[in-house]
């Protein structure tokens, strides 16, 4: 158990930096996933808080004390790979086994405690058999185990789950949150999958070019995202985005050459306390957008170029009349149906609308 | 345009058969997904009805025609891989063209058609350029060009959006099904991926260990799945499946869980329910996430006692982890929530949404719906 703190950290590998002045605090028994796309350096950032790589500048604390000089078998974290790298030939109850072994503890506390994690595991019943005639997903789970076992100050997972196949990966969701809860250790937890960062973590740290763009709960992430980068990246299917100029309190849309957006006095006096480009980008939640007969609403309107019924709901896909590529997705409930090629309404609450400064890309304002 | 036919298709390698006994058709002008796991013979089916493979049983027409001894030139019908195999130091142009090249066309009528397609798939400012400077959608495009530009009868496509990153799929899926409404051409579209299949298909083929599954359109599936493979196969989180048993009691068919007893109605699904199972058999109870409500102080009416696992939230909607009896099952709200962990809930099961599964063989007995409900009459305490 510990807190994390990570001061200024800087990595390049050559010209190219890795890691750009990253300050995070973690406290202690959280669960943070570092989140973002291949090459954000969410990543080489683990390295660093595990001591595997040095940083060219900034520190790494745990519990207030400086970890930099500390080489990482001393520092007391434990890690769970993609690839969890069992060892195939030995049980399922040697492998867990095998960091208590190390570290000389006692025979029937060994026991105890493999039965312990394996029982948490739900793996309790596969401890005879080679670890190597293991499914993937109870291999991971006796990853997971071995290194649990050794109660380290620090979790560190990277990726652990992206190996498995859709069903398993939800399940394994479901039971690494649990584990969290049930033995509160601090972990930090590598993922590019968005749905894994917001279904686990406490807080998410979301990077993009090796600069922390949000450090927030998942709800705050999701709710108010600070950036268009953090917008685009959080939430399945993605949020709209329409370009536009504001003035006088109207937003003309360049995607729609009759429409416009009218803000409310209230929220007009706030944009133009707010706002210091006239260039704007508006977004809305796919969820938030709705589509309606054209004579039931005066303002936009788009034409359906597809929707899919995925069972549970049905997604919209909508062409706008200024031509241009950009496609907007409606969530609609699981029996919407519609002709393809017609032409709907576009219906959203203004208190739904984020507002995002083009030329910064930061968020002016959620309404 | 073509017509599909695959009659009693078996094909084995060595000792593993892929296909077993394959008989489907796919229609003039349709979108058809073949859906399963890897191994499930998905790729074996293209590749036999292209004729890469030679089946050792069986049938394969095109237009009524048996083609089972034509050679895959001969067939007129274009295939897309995921590995694209675009020729990399010829220019997107050359690329799309290189069908044509066979053909002994005027160059103005290549060039022509080249154009056409290209501007179709919005690719018409690339054609200067190669592959290599190229994003991965657009690469995609110049493949899917390469195929349209012969006008081929069919289009078979492995997998070939599988490659590309979770934004430019969603892109590709919402591009190829517009594609195809505007071409009207048969396309066969083999995927792992069920939100491919339910989005795009007019008609999903779902396969396991090469034996064919079902088919229907997406909601049949979905809705009415005619078995465990296909329950579990489609939507995500996927079906939850809870196991219990089936008595007699009184005359009434009961079905007994840990948590809760349904009491079924002897019209309608009784009937069908005892003529097709046996009395105390295992019975699979299968619900989708989406079906099941969560509430923190009991409703009125019948409920089933259980606590909340964990939480997962998705910022549009939570996956609500639950524990009911041994079991954990997944259930999905749309709004977000605020229940916690270990938190006592009570939940009820939408009663037109409810499948019923013979554990032994995975078949599904009874699919309950609006006009057959399958009502949960009784509830255990929480123990």
């Amino acid at each position: 158990m510990a807190y994390i703190k990570l001061d200024r950290l800087t990595k390049r590998f050559g010209k190219q930096t890795a890691v750009s002045e990253l300050s995070l605090e973690i406290k202690e028994n959280d669960f943070v996933a570092l989140l973002g796309p291949s090459g954000c350096g969410k990543t080489t950032t683990m390295n660093m808080i595990s001591g595997l790589l040095n940083p060219d500048s900034g520190k790494v604390y745990f519990d207030g004390r400086e970890m930099n000089e500390v080489p990482p078998g001393r520092r007391g974290v434990g890690f769970v790979f993609q690839n969890y790298a069992v060892f195939t030939h030995m049980t399922a109850y040697d492998n867990i086994a095998c960091g208590l072994k190390v570290k000389k503890v006692d025979r029937n506390e060994i026991e105890r405690q493999v039965m312990t994690f394996a029982k948490l595991m739900k793996i309790d019943h596969l401890l005879r058999l080679n670890a190597g005639n293991l499914s993937i997903n109870d291999m991971q789970k006796v990853a997971l185990a071995r290194t649990l076992v050794t109660k380290p100050r620090i979790l560190l997972l990277d990726e652990p789950l992206s190996n498995l196949d859709a069903a398993l990966r939800n399940v394994m969701r479901a039971e690494l949150k649990r584990i969290h809860l049930e033995l509160g250790q601090t972990t930090i937890y590598v993922t590019h999958d968005q749905v894994e960062a917001m279904s686990l973590a406490d807080k998410i740290a979301v990077m993009n070019f090796a600069v922390l763009q949000q450090f927030d709960t998942p709800e705050e992430v999701y709710l108010r995202p600070k950036n268009l980068f953090v917008a685009n990246f959080i939430g399945s299917p993605t949020m709209n985005f329409l370009q536009g100029t504001y003035r006088n309190g109207e937003i003309l849309l360049k995607d729609f050459p009759d429409g416009r957006i009218t803000l409310s006095s209230r929220n007009r006096s706030q944009v133009d306390g707010l706002l210091r480009h006239e260039r704007v980008t508006v977004g809305i939640r796919p969820e938030h957008l709705e589509v309606v007969d054209r004579e039931k609403t005066s303002a936009l309107t788009a034409t359906v170029v597809s929707y899919e019924p995925l069972g549970s709901e049905t997604i919209v896909y909508l062409k706008t009349p200024g031509g241009g590529e950009n496609i907007l997705k409606s969530i609609m409930d699981s029996d919407y149906r519609t002709e393809l090629n017609t032409r709907k309404g576009l219906k959203f609450e203004e208190s739904n609308l984020y507002l995002f400064d083009d030329e910064t890309t930061e968020l002016v304002m959620k309404f | 345009m073509a017509t599909i036919t695959l009659e009693h298709i078996t094909k084995r390698f060595g000792k593993v058969t892929a296909l077993k006994d394959m008989s489907f058709e796919v229609q003039d002008g349709e979108f058809f997904c073949i859906l399963g796991p890897p191994g499930a013979g998905k790729t074996t089916t293209l590749r036999t009805i292209i004729g890469l493979e030679i089946p050792d049983e069986g049938n394969i027409f095109i237009d009524g025609k048996r083609v089972n001894n034509i050679h895959p030139s001969k067939r007129d019908i274009a295939m897309i891989f995921q590995n694209l195999a675009l020729y990399p130091d010829k220019t997107v142009f050359e690329n799309i063209a290189s069908p044509l090249r066979r053909m002994d066309l005027e160059e103005e009528e290549v060039d022509s058609k080249v154009r056409t397609v290209a501007k179709q798939l919005r690719i018409d400012w690339l054609l200067d350029k190669t592959p290599g400077q190229l994003s991965g959608g657009e690469r995609q495009r110049v493949a899917i060009g390469r195929a349209i530009v012969r006008k081929p009868k069919a289009y078979l496509m492995d997998e070939p959006l599988a490659n590309l990153d979770a934004l430019l799929r969603l892109e590709m899926r919402v591009g190829l099904k517009e594609l195809q409404t505007s071409l009207r051409d048969t396309f066969v579209y083999v995927t792992h991926d069920q939100v491919e299949a339910l989005s795009m298909a007019d008609r999903i083929a779902i396969l396991d260990r090469g034996s064919l599954q079902q088919i229907g359109s997406p909601e049949e599936v979905y809705y009415r799945p005619e078995n465990m493979f296909v329950a579990g196969i489609l939507g995500n989180p996927s079906m939850n499946f809870i196991s219990s048993s089936l008595s007699q009691q009184n005359g009434d068919l009961l079905i007994r869980h840990d948590s809760f007893i349904a009491v079924v109605e002897k019209k309608g699904l009784g009937e069908v329910l005892k003529n097709k199972v046996k009395d105390n058999a295992q019975i699979i109870f299968g619900v989708r996430p989406e079906d099941i409500s969560i509430f923190f102080a009991k409703p009125v009416g019948v409920s089933i006692p259980a606590e909340i696992y964990v939480t997962e939230p998705l910022g549009n909607k939570t996956i609500v982890d639950i524990k009911l009896g041994n079991e954990v099952i997944k259930a999905v709200t749309r709004t977000s929530f605020t229940g916690k962990p270990e938190q006592k809930v009570w939940i009820t099961l939408k009663d037109s949404k409810l499948h019923l599964f013979d554990q032994k063989s995975g078949v599904c007995v009874v699919h309950s719906d609006e006009k057959t409900p399958l009502k949960i009459l009784t509830q255990r305490s929480r123990t």
